[in-house]
């Protein structure tokens, strides 16, 4: 193959086959993809959780993960967080014609790795080349399959007042890792993401804990973000109690020196859950068992009082709001 | 370490609050700088003061002073062919007349770039020689020493396509201007920490004298501004006026020379226009002869004209002290982060930003 991605590799030709035979083929390896046909046949019982999302990450190698590991655990934790086992991927590349052969390879082998620890298998995909500009190097869709086994499912509505809202660690380091690397930046502490596939922990915790009500990556928008679509969609107020938030000195001094929140910072290795408070420390042992959730503490409440806002407890005793990303977070001047 | 996790001591913050909340003495008082502005809301602190005291927003947002006039001036910068705009982030929402935005001239095919500080800007010139790199230099004391020292470098380079659209902004002048103000209803002043930094808490002290009103030079964290308070209620409790200063591990009386020399060497004071208060002498910064070949506004045939002001939006009372801005007609109504109508909504720095983001009641 050429050292370089060719618009040839999505003619469908010769030249694609080569390209899937060679590298797809090779990284995920198992039986259904290798039969390639039109669509895959799956072994799967009881309800289903579906899941898709595209990836379109700028920097596409950051550290602590790339774009590939990224659209395997994004998509992964997806599944999970309906208290689901994933058990299937299928993923779809766009790749920006020049792309060096050598990123892509490095990708795939990522992904499949990453699909591994898993425990998951890619069953179908598909290839499409664009002509150079037509899209920025490589992105990636992954669609995400698993059996759901707690009935009912973990779901944002279903957070009540009394509830205890636990996180599995540290905030806002997969965010600073990105613009930290987009703007070249680099910190006395390094930061890394924490891309990671959750599906192990959450297995576990919600077969010790099928009570939970909600589990939830808190990605794009942060954990503030995610909080605000919990209260909104179950009618609750939160209470976060900003003394005991689990982020880093690092990501604490690189966001005070960008001007960012780390509450507003993608995670995608963490979750949330909110689950009835006597439950809380049972939960803690399980996410703390797990290297995932060493972190995990509990950071609130749900509460009945201001329904529908999050409200942040400050240190010295103030509280105010804690509301929803809007738009994307800019650095400030002074 | 965390350096200042002293400063933010919740114990000693609670003992601070409980003397306050026994005084009876109150302050109406202002914060000229949004920094503070946000720190007194990210801390809580807003929600916690008693009743007699009472916290104005003041005009120390750099981005919410920039006048219409000078985002036209930017806005038409960056319709030009072969133009690259360098801004800091926080200018990129601020809507200009007609509602466009940098953002929206990104939307229609503008080269915006968001640098993070001068130098980044230089070296954008440096990697495009076809282009003129238009920097725009909005910001207080404390950027323009920074912006100063970037010329200079572009100068020794010999770097002729980078510019500078110089809308830098001076704080004593615009307290000046409040301070004349006849309807002004604050009592006493918390400093810009930053600011003074640059021009020493000394600069304050003939306004403090003229005005005889009570001053803080304060840092940011809650203890700073607790006990920059404290201060004030006692001087106003006994009488006296002047300026202290409570930041002392930044602040010095004289401040930082090189950088004012600096800032003296490339800039000379002009008039300036501030949004919402209109034109107040000697508040800008515009290039000195020397350094003529730098003005971007020249470079580029750019005048600064005069805009009519926004219909409806209440900046300039919300900058005076004068009105809350939860109390604007338009504060979430038509006015909000994702379509905002004055620059006090987007900023970061912005005071109904600030109450929009944060007020719990609003
Ligand atoms: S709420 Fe909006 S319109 Fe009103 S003063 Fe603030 S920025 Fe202007």
């Amino acid at each position: 193959m050429s050292d370089k991605v060719l618009l040839d590799y999505g003619s469908g030709g010769r030249a694609s086959q080569r390209l899937v035979s060679e590298l797809f083929l090779a990284a995920f390896d198992n039986e259904e993809l290798s039969r390639l046909n039109d669509a895959a046949v799956l072994d799967l019982s009881g309800p289903v959780a579906v899941s898709t999302d595209s990836f379109t990450v700028d920097p596409i190698f950051f550290p602590g993960g790339d774009i590939g590991s990224l659209a395997v655990h994004g998509t992964v934790n997806d599944v999970a967080m309906l208290g689901a086992t994933p058990r299937y991927l299928t993923c779809g590349f766009i790749i920006e014609e020049g792309l060096p052969m050598e990123d892509l390879r490095r990708i795939v082998a990522s992904m499949a790795k990453a699909a591994r620890e898993a425990g998951v298998l890619v069953v179908t995909g598909d290839t499409k080349v664009v002509p150079k500009g037509a899209c920025d190097r490589i992105f990636i869709n992954t669609t995400g399959i698993g059996e759901i086994i707690v009935q009912p499912t973990p779901s944002a509505e279903r957070a009540a007042p009394g509830d205890a809202v636990l996180v599995s660690g540290n905030m806002g380091d997969h965010g600073l890792a990105i613009l930290s690397k987009r703007q070249g930046l680099s910190f006395e502490a390094p930061v890394e993401s924490d891309s990671a596939a959750l599906n192990h922990l959450i297995v576990s915790l919600v077969q010790s804990l099928p009570q939970v009500h909600v589990l939830r990556d808190p990605t794009r928008g942060g954990l503030a973000t995610t909080l605000n679509e919990i209260a909104a969609s179950s009618g609750t107020g939160i209470l976060v109690r900003e003394s005991v938030l689990p982020i880093t000195d690092a990501v604490r001094s690189g966001c005070s020196f960008l001007g960012l929140d780390p509450l507003y910072l993608a995670n995608e290795g963490k979750f949330i859950c909110i689950l009835p408070q006597e439950l809380a420390e049972k939960a803690l042992r399980i996410m703390r068992a797990d290297p995932l959730g060493r972190d995990a503490c509990q950071i609130g409440v749900v509460t009945e009082e201001n329904p529908k806002k999050v409200i942040l407890e400050t240190p010295i005793g103030g509280k105010r709001l804690l509301g929803m990303l809007e738009g994307e977070q800019l650095p400030r001047i002074c | 370490m965390d350096l200042f996790a002293g400063f933010r001591d919740p114990a000693i913050a609670r003992a601070l609050l409980e003397k306050i909340r026994g005084e009876t003495r109150g302050v109406r008082f202002m914060e000229v700088c949004g920094t503070h502005t946000v720190a007194i809301f990210q801390s809580g602190l807003h929600s916690l003061l008693p009743e007699n005291i009472v916290h104005l927003t003041g005009p120390g947002c750099p981005v919410c002073v920039t006048h219409d006039a000078e985002v036209a001036a930017y806005l038409e910068a960056a319709a030009k062919d072969k133009v690259i705009i360098a801004t800091f982030g926080d200018l990129m929402k601020v809507p200009g007349p007609g509602g466009a935005s940098l953002k929206s001239a990104q939307a229609d095919g503008a080269r915006v770039k968001v640098v993070y500080s001068p130098s980044d800007a230089l070296a954008l010139a440096r990697d495009n020689p076809d282009d003129t790199v238009v920097f725009i230099g909005v910001g207080f004391e404390t950027t323009a020493p920074g912006m100063a020292a970037t010329v200079k470098m572009a100068r020794a380079e010999g770097l002729s396509n980078f510019k500078v659209l110089s809308f830098h902004k001076l704080v004593p002048p615009a307290l000046e201007a409040l301070l004349s103000d006849p309807g002004m209803e604050i009592e006493a002043f918390i400093l810009p920490g930053h600011v003074s930094a640059v021009i020493g808490a000394g600069a304050y002290r003939p306004l403090a004298e003229k005005f005889k009103v009570p001053a803080v030079v304060a840092g940011f964290e809650p203890l700073d501004i607790l006990q920059g308070l404290i201060i004030l209620i006692e001087m106003l409790r006994e009488g006296r006026h002047g300026v202290v200063n409570q930041y002392t591990r930044v602040v010095t009386e004289d401040g930082n020379a090189k950088a004012r020399a600096l800032v003296a060497e490339v800039f000379e004071t002009s008039d300036a226009l501030w949004r919402g208060i209109g034109t107040i002498p000697g508040s800008g910064l515009t290039f000195a002869k020397e350094y003529a070949d730098f003005d971007a506004l020249a470079a580029l045939g750019i005048e600064l004209k005069e805009t009519p002001p926004i219909k409806g939006c209440m900046c300039g009372d919300v900058l005076k002290g004068k009105l809350a801005p939860n109390k604007c007609p338009l504060f979430k109504k038509a006015c909000t982060p994702a379509r905002p109508v004055g620059p006090c909504m987007v900023s970061s720095e912005g005071s109904c930003a600030a109450y929009f983001k944060y007020n719990l009641e609003s």
